[in-house]
């Protein structure tokens, strides 16, 4: 089978999978299950300062989002950082480490934001022998009203700031976790990378409400009829992510920065996706949470099927393929017409795609009496909001009209040439590429 | 065409050569690619899960299933190899109603399990349609290794023995492999020669010599294998049928049902295979459905299977019991045979009336007639060899590890004592049976 070795940040695991900071790895009990269950590598939850240790609410930490048949699409949690003593946590690290030498160890970080805070933790965590340190400048409750967390990952100057602190502290590899709450993901990244950042990690959770009791008219998860947003995770956020990943990867500051995918890896295929598109390993949370560690496996065996069927002889070699195809709408290609086509064999006559053409897009798609369903390629602007609602995978695929056939939509001869924005007659000039 | 369902006598060409492919097609045709998605997407992937548990191989169905669900149908089919390698014919034969799809959480919760039989045979089709075995074999160990029988039990162990690097010779008292696989089972659980075509899948293993026409005790001995090989497996399954112990037995239109089954698996032309108008199958196992339920389908006219216990008694599960009755088969509970009627020729059975209600088999004295022109045993099938191994319940007693009271001998499958008579038992007991052999001859074992 392929190799699905991984060397992230100089950090080597037998696999890109690693867990993410969070419940799962809070503790030597579970990390060391994970191990056993497969994972390449963890990100120990996230450690504070000496001292009393946080607390957590006594209710509800999690909230959640379902998919039919009650498959969970989103989590949000409101628990904070570990609540167990600094020293509990130092000792089981190391030894984990020790009893694991061939997994990834890396210690997810937050203190208050004052250099002598992170000058006195990094040598203790370096003490364990502990691969790196991951700084948690991504959650967005609880700890943000503390001035740590997201209210740093939202200040570039802060990230820029603790980053330097850190890599003067600490020999080990400095990876910057990010939050997503902010408009333009490259301005942490680039500052990340302006102190020295080995590699950023993200996203972390989103600010989120998973619903409301409509009873006590409360949010959910609700702590004596009061709730606070919390942080969203889960398949549901994997779009997101994958967006923020790549403009990171397209950015030219950050274009070699090593990034850590986060968010809603779930399946070989999401972390597939994260790796095409920039990142150089992936970490997991809510796919453990709702499966267990076991899930590891699909993930190590379909990665590894899909690069032996398409010859990738290792992870490295995967890492960024995508992120040339990443564009901006206006130089995608205006001649490249294609039309929807349904297979008739495969159709199971639900009229889910006649639904949505007909009343909220282009009236592209005809019903018989018999419920047979057809194209009408006059209309279709092959849009594919068919494709995306039809049950059936497959069964509705948009076909391209070759360069020389005509568009029967807007009865021209479709040109072979490459034509975007950037060149259309009707685009007023001011705003042509540079 | 002269012969129909209403011919009196044991006739063939009772349906035309369209109908009876019809009735002969897929019991359970393959799930296409968007079933096959469907079906796997109501796997709650269960942590520990009871279908694991229940399988006798333990096979790791939430993962295959996962494996399916992300698009990965050949690490599905190779994560169910790794467990069985007759993965393929377990799909098709599997009383899964009783195993892993009886605790299903989704059917002790809806009464609809996760499709995990069909799943899997969709998983396992795709890697053996295309040809693919997904095994390589280790470095020859310089071991040689006699297995006696090429049924589920005798391939398994065969093929993780080459896959250890041991050289293996299979013998076969038959012209061709598979054992039941290819003459026991009904003929629309294993359509378009699969059970041949797995054979030959497996055997790509390499480092498999078959011999065939070979039997113990005929022309084989075991104290020949034992001096002639490092090891010797024995998977030579249950060669006897149990006599009827009832009078009349010698009648014309009398016969085992395990030749039936095994005469209609092999035969060619359905058309040219006799069937009775009114067939009685004596017996309550899976044999007795397979042979009723294809008396049927060949086109006679009533059939009735007559076990002598009452229906929570029955060998056969109530999946097999539904299919029996929804092919129009009836089933006689508390009749047991007393002896078969005719002057030549078989025109009936009279049974006696039961009661196993109190658990005991106790006769009541009222005696009933049940019209037929052919009569099948299906009351069990006995051990024919005997080379002085300890025997008990007429099976070879083994240990957990397949070991037998002989030094280098083991055995597995029907023949052993423990387990059901299952073919998926049987690839278990064959498996551990060479993982204890590979331990013993590479010095690991005790």
């Amino acid at each position: 089978m392929a190799d699905l070795r991984s060397e992230f940040v100089g950090i080597k695991s037998p696999n890109p999978f690693w867990l993410a900071s969070a419940p799962p790895t809070d503790k030597e009990y579970n990390v060391r299950r994970a191990f056993e269950a497969g994972w390449g590598g963890v990100v120990w939850k996230t450690l504070g300062e000496e001292g009393p240790p946080v607390v957590n609410v006594n209710g509800p930490r999690y909230g959640a989002i379902y998919g039919a048949d009650r498959r969970l699409l989103g989590l949000n949690n409101i628990e904070l950082i570990t609540d167990r003593p600094l020293q509990t946590n130092l000792r089981e690290i190391k030894a984990v480490k020790r009893d694991y030498p061939d997994r990834a160890v890396v210690v997810s970080l937050m203190v208050p934001c004052e250099e002598a805070a992170w000058k006195t933790i990094l040598p203790l965590v370096e003490e364990t022998g502990a691969d790196g340190v991951e700084l948690n400048f991504g959650c967005p409750h609880g700890m943000s009203e503390r001035g740590m967390g997201s209210a740093v990952g939202q200040v570039p100057e802060y990230i820029e700031m603790v980053t330097r602190w850190c890599k003067q502290y600490t020999r080990m590899p400095v990876i910057v976790k990010l939050t997503p709450n902010i408009s333009d993901i490259r301005k942490p990244a680039e500052a990340a990378h302006a102190g020295g950042a080995d590699a950023v990690s993200l996203i972390n959770t989103i600010n989120s409400i998973t619903s409301v009791n409509l009873d006590l008219f409360a949010p959910e998860p609700m702590i004596d009829t009061k709730g606070a947003h919390g942080g969203y995770c889960g398949p549901a956020v994997k779009p997101i992510a994958l967006s923020m990943v790549s403009e990171i990867a397209r950015n030219p500051v950050t274009a070699n920065l090593p990034i850590s995918g986060i968010g809603g890896v779930t399946t070989w295929r999401d972390a597939a996706e994260f790796i095409a598109l920039g990142a150089g390993n992936v970490q997991v949370c809510t796919a453990a949470m709702t499966y267990g560690f076991k899930v590891v496996e699909e993930m190590i065996s379909g990665l590894g099927q899909w690069m032996d069927e398409k010859g990738h002889e290792s992870v490295a070699s995967v890492v960024g393929r995508a992120v040339p195809n990443c564009s901006d709408w206006q130089n995608l290609n205006l001649n490249y017409v294609a039309k929807a086509r349904i297979n008739q064999d495969d159709c199971i006559k639900c009229g889910r795609c006649f639904a949505a053409c007909e009343d909220t897009s282009h009236q592209a798609i005809t019903m018989s009496a018999d419920r047979t369903f057809e194209v009408i390629d006059d209309e279709c602007v092959a849009c594919n909001l068919c494709v995306n609602v039809c049950p059936v995978e497959n069964c509705i695929t948009m076909e391209r009209i070759e360069p020389g056939q005509m568009d029967e939509r807007t009865g021209k001869v479709v040109e072979a040439d490459f034509a975007d924005w950037t060149t259309h007659p009707n685009n007023p000039g001011t705003c042509a590429a540079e | 065409m002269t012969n129909s369902v209403n011919t009196n006598g044991v006739v063939a060409g009772r349906l035309d050569a369209d109908a009876l492919a019809d009735n002969f097609s897929d019991l359970h045709p393959p799930l296409d690619d968007h079933e096959a998605l469907v079906a796997a997407d109501r796997c709650y992937f269960c942590h520990d899960a009871p279908c694991m548990t229940a399988c006798p191989t333990t096979i790791d169905i939430p993962l295959f299933i996962r494996q399916i669900a992300t698009g990965t149908a050949e690490s599905a089919a190779k994560t169910i190899f790794d467990q069985n390698i007759l993965g393929g014919m377990c799909a098709r034969v599997c009383p899964t109603e009783t195993l892993c799809e009886e605790v299903c959480v989704r059917e002790v919760a809806e009464g609809k399990p996760v499709l995990i039989g069909q799943l899997q045979r969709y998983a396992t089709d795709k890697v053996m349609d295309a040809g693919v075995h997904p095994f390589e074999r280790a470095g020859a160990t310089g071991k040689a290794v006699a297995v006696v029988g090429a049924g589920p039990a005798g391939l398994a162990a065969a093929h993780r023995l080459a896959m250890l690097g041991h050289s293996v010779v299979i013998y076969d008292a038959r012209p061709k492999g598979g054992g039941l696989n290819e003459f026991g089972i009904a003929a629309y659980k294993s359509v378009d020669g699969f059970a041949q075509d797995e054979v030959d899948w497996l055997l790509q293993i390499g480092g498999i010599e078959m011999r065939y026409g070979q039997a113990l005790g005929d022309g084989l001995s075991l104290d020949g294998l034992k001096s002639e090989y490092d090891a010797v497996f024995l998977g030579v399954g249950l060669g006897g049928v149990n006599a009827l112990r009832a009078e009349g037995e010698d009648k014309d239109g009398v016969r085992d049902a395990v030749d039936f089954i095994a005469e209609l698996r092999q035969a060619d032309d359905l058309t040219a295979l006799p069937v009775g108008r009114r067939v009685v199958v004596i017996g309550g196992g899976m044999t007795a459905i397979d042979a009723a339920v294809q008396s049927k389908l060949l086109g006679a006219q009533d059939v009735t299977v007559a076990y002598r216990r009452d229906k929570s008694a029955m060998g056969a599960s109530e999946f097999e019991q539904v299919l029996a009755t929804s092919h129009g088969v009836r089933i006689a509970f508390n009749a047991q045979p007393v002896r078969v009627l005719g002057n030549g020729k078989a025109t009936g059975v009279e049974f006696e009336r039961t009661d196993s209600s109190g658990g005991e088999l106790k006769p009541t004295g009222e005696t009933f007639v049940i019209e037929a022109d052919q009569v099948f045993k299906a009351i069990g099938q006995t051990l024919t060899m005997d080379a002085g191994l300890e025997i008990e319940r007429g099976k070879i007693v083994v240990t957990s590890d397949g070991r037998t009271s002989a030094d280098g001998i083991w055995a597995g499958g029907d023949c052993a004592l423990g387990g059901d008579d299952l073919t998926v038992t049987a690839v278990a007991e064959g498996r551990d049976a060479a993982m204890d052999i590979h331990a013993k001859l590479m010095g690991k074992g005790a």
